[in-house]
């Protein structure tokens, strides 16, 4: 009775101050709403519209990596049909907003200004999109996520190639007012655009809902890497059989990430659905994509938040900054790739994150301890 | 503070780095002498054949314009960025045409999603675009100031199904289609609604999807239909392989297919096997108008190369921009787009070229044939109720004459310098 009482006080004396609980929890949720602001309304109009549609690119990216970086990097998995749940959220989100908004207005057209009633509808577009494409994560992870290595990979390229040839067979978009209100929501699913893309989505995506994504992404990411939950996943990345004997239930936490992992990868869909300047298109969403977002996970460093921001953002700019050498610039970057790959295998910044690194490690060092 | 706090914003922190490395790269706005005009295209990826094509065709025309002293004395030049054929690039590059180079019109794209992707900015900025070769309703859609000097997939595949009855006289045609490319996809419906309407019979539609390796299965159950003709409304590789497939096979019967058949890489890869198919392209280079003899003389001096309808699709798409921004009373972008959308019987390489009220051109598609490996001129096929009134476009010995336009074209007896004999279905089997 005695020693539980004192280790009771004790765990007393440990817990943390409730002011510290608060910042702790609620200061990254405050920034994580300051952060997009300050791109809408700060950066965005000072720098123009085409460094804006870059960072709209490098939001997306950002979004993908990170997502697909809970699988491939904390959980050791291999998966390379990132850009099908892509897909199986734009294409939700893209219903939502499309036919949704005819039934509501009667046009496609966008409405509403910042956080409008159009953006709103973004937002359960986009909220929509999470939940589909979990929901396929799920289903493709609970019997394949019992596979190892190369077998995994092979399921997941096959999920996204599958995705892919569906949505080809899908016929052409309504776009009739009256014949959409008279259509039912089931028959409206099949027409999406098939091969020419689901084209005529108003345009939502702007550097708010972009950098918000973006900060909940890192956020829960981070978060979650220092936590229980993320510890199993790092656990199995480790190793399997040894994590399992310590009685981590390893499909399950499999899955969990598999899903996470999804869901944060249909929201880039819904982004990336509904950019200025791109068509939703199934040809785009093959697992060429899947490569470039593992590249970005690779190039960052398997299991580092920090690492695979800054690799999406290098990934995106660097085809950019080359666009003036034209027809060279894929091989420049193809080649900057290759050298990275040789110089420096373990990625970016391997298992470590930014603050871990010798130039940053003395700033945010300054008060530890 | 503590540390701890510091190191969950300093991911966000590393985003804020993004903004050092994007801000940066955007070229000075051009010098007041000249205008400036945005092209984006396909100059690597997988259709780099087509946007490099497009690119040579424009690049002439501007040359040409130059030279002749420019819009008022000001020089035009144009600003090219490639797109790797990704929808996301090309709705990046016409953003950057227009908002940091300020262009006054932008020239693109081939496909038609690329098409969609930078024409969605285009409308959205307020800046007219024309696209060279995309055939898709939907381009035009977007917008007023979207149009395009290139017939749409409805009438090339009335062009092919009107040929193939009236000049064929096939009446059962099996399809095989491209299920991943929506040209393929809506080049086959156009065509077997026409063929059908015209009473002929259409087997349903085989398909396939572009790069495959093997089509035997499919070109099997089509053998056992014993088709008069095939039609297969593809791109040029996967077009080579399939001819080669069919005649190792014993299908005898000619190809038919549509533009994107127009390149010389198709005979390379088909050799002998596409010798007597035949497919719809917008102009023939054995054409005997003068505008496509000056024009096929200079682009062969300057590439070295025979162009192709994409080539002559380019340098139509530069002059008919330059015509419009001749006629516009400013260069804003409302004014100039009505213009374009105002170009009526111009006389273009592929054609006598007539915006229509969705600001599609109206004009007449030819037939070539396929021999000797290069693509021979056959005959001319008009727009419904555009036939020129004395040829009968029913009779391909009868010489095509240009009456889209009456004033423009001295009725010059255009047909091809060696003639081929009325197009008669290749060994029957």
């Amino acid at each position: 009775m005695a020693r539980e009482s004192g280790l009771k006080a004790r765990a007393a004396a440990l817990a943390p101050e409730p002011m510290t609980v608060l910042k702790q929890s609620v200061l990254p949720l405050v920034a994580a709403f300051v952060i997009p602001l300050i791109f809408h309304f700060g950066i965005g109009p000072s720098v123009g519209a085409y460094p804006s549609k870059v960072l709209l690119d490098i939001g997306i990216n950002v979004v993908l990596a990170v997502s697909l970086n809970l699988v491939n990097g904390f959980t050791g998995q291999f998966s390379i049909g990132h850009a099908g749940f892509m897909a199986v959220g734009g294409y939700t989100a893209g219903l939502v907003t499309y036919y949704g908004g005819y039934r509501i207005w009667g046009d496609s057209l966008p409405h509403g200004g910042f956080l409008g009633a159009g953006e709103m509808l973004f937002l359960v577009a986009t909220i929509a999109a999470a939940l589909s494409a979990a929901a396929f994560g799920y289903l493709v992870g609970l019997p394949s996520l019992r596979l190892r290595g190369d077998y995994l990979a092979l399921v997941t390229l096959g999920f996204g190639e599958i995705v892919r040839v569906m949505i080809q067979q899908t016929s052409d978009i309504a776009t009739d007012a009256t014949e959409i209100a008279a259509t039912s929501w089931p028959s409206l699913l099949w027409k999406v655009g098939g091969a020419l893309g689901f084209t005529g989505l108003p345009f939502y995506t702007s550097l708010f809902w972009v950098w918000l994504w973006v900060s909940l992404t890192v956020l829960v990411a981070s978060r979650l890497k220092t936590s229980t939950h993320g510890r199993a996943f790092l656990s199995i990345r480790e190793d399997e059989i040894a994590a399992e004997a310590m009685g981590i239930p390893t499909t399950t936490i499999k899955v969990r990430a598999f899903v996470m992992s999804a869901a944060f990868a249909g929201v880039a869909g819904s982004l990336f659905a509904h950019e200025v300047g791109t068509t939703l298109n199934p040809g785009e969403l093959g697992f060429q994509k899947s490569f470039e977002v593992v590249i970005m996970v690779v190039l960052g460093g398997m299991g580092s938040v920090s690492g695979c921001v800054l690799a999406a953002i290098v990934v995106t700019v660097l085809p950019e900054l080359l666009r003036s050498v034209d027809e060279y610039r894929m091989v420049a970057y193809a080649l900057t790739l290759i050298l990275m790959m040789i110089l420096r295998p373990q990625g970016l910044f391997g298992l470590r994150e930014i603050w871990e690194i010798w130039p940053f490690k003395a700033l945010f060092r300054s008060e530890a301890k | 503070m503590s540390s701890r706090l510091l190191r969950l914003a300093a991911p966000l922190f590393t985003l804020a780095m993004a903004l050092g490395c994007s801000g940066g790269g955007s070229d000075a706005p051009a010098a007041s002498d000249t205008i400036l005009i945005g092209e984006y295209g396909s100059l690597t990826g997988k259709e780099a054949t087509f946007g490099q094509s497009t690119d040579n065709g424009l690049k002439l025309a501007l040359d040409e314009i130059n030279a002749a002293g420019g819009l008022n004395g000001k020089k035009l030049e144009v600003r090219v960025y490639d797109d790797q054929g990704k929808t996301q690039e090309a709705g990046t590059a016409v953003t950057r045409l227009i908002q940091d180079d300020k262009v006054v019109a932008v020239i693109g794209e081939v496909a038609s999603s690329l098409s969609i992707a930078g024409g969605r900015v285009a409308q959205q900025y307020g800046v007219p675009m024309i696209s060279p070769s995309s055939t898709n309703a939907a381009v035009t859609k977007i917008g007023d100031m979207v149009s395009r000097v290139c017939f749409i997939d409805g009438f090339q595949g009335y062009v092919m199904a009107k040929f193939a009855h009236d000049d064929l006289h096939a009446t059962k045609i099996a399809v095989l289609y491209d299920q991943a490319s929506a040209y393929s996809k809506g080049l086959q419906d156009d065509f077997g609604r026409e063929f059908t309407s015209m009473g002929g019979t259409v087997f349903p539609a085989q398909a396939y999807t572009g790069g495959d390796a093997d089509y035997s299965a499919q070109l099997t159950s089509i053998r056992e239909t014993a088709p008069d003709a095939i039609y297969v409304p593809g791109y040029y590789t996967d077009v080579g392989n399939i001819a080669l497939q069919a005649r190792k096979l014993g299908l005898t019967v000619p190809l038919l297919g549509g533009d994107g058949w127009d390149s010389e890489q198709l005979g390379k890869i088909a050799g002998d096997a596409i010798e007597g198919s035949y497919y719809s392209n917008h102009y023939s280079f054995q054409d005997t108008r003068p505008e496509v003899t000056t024009f096929v003389e200079t682009y062969k001096q300057r590439y070295n190369a025979v162009p192709d309808g994409l080539a002559a699709l380019g340098y139509d798409s530069m002059r008919v921009l330059f015509d419009a921004m001749k006629r516009a009373p400013s260069l804003s972008g409302k004014d100039l787009a009505a213009a374009i959308a105002a170009t009526n019987g111009f006389p273009g390489v592929t054609g006598i070229i007539t915006m229509d009220a969705n600001r599609d051109a109206s004009k007449p598609a030819v037939i070539v044939q396929m021999k000797g490996n290069q693509p021979t001129f056959v005959t001319t096929v008009y727009p419904k109720g555009q036939e020129p009134a004395a040829a009968a476009p029913v009779d391909p010995a009868a010489a095509p004459v240009d009456g889209a336009a009456p004033a423009a074209a001295p009725a010059d007896p255009a047909a091809a310098p060696a003639t081929p004999p009325p197009a008669t279905p290749a060994a029957k089997p």
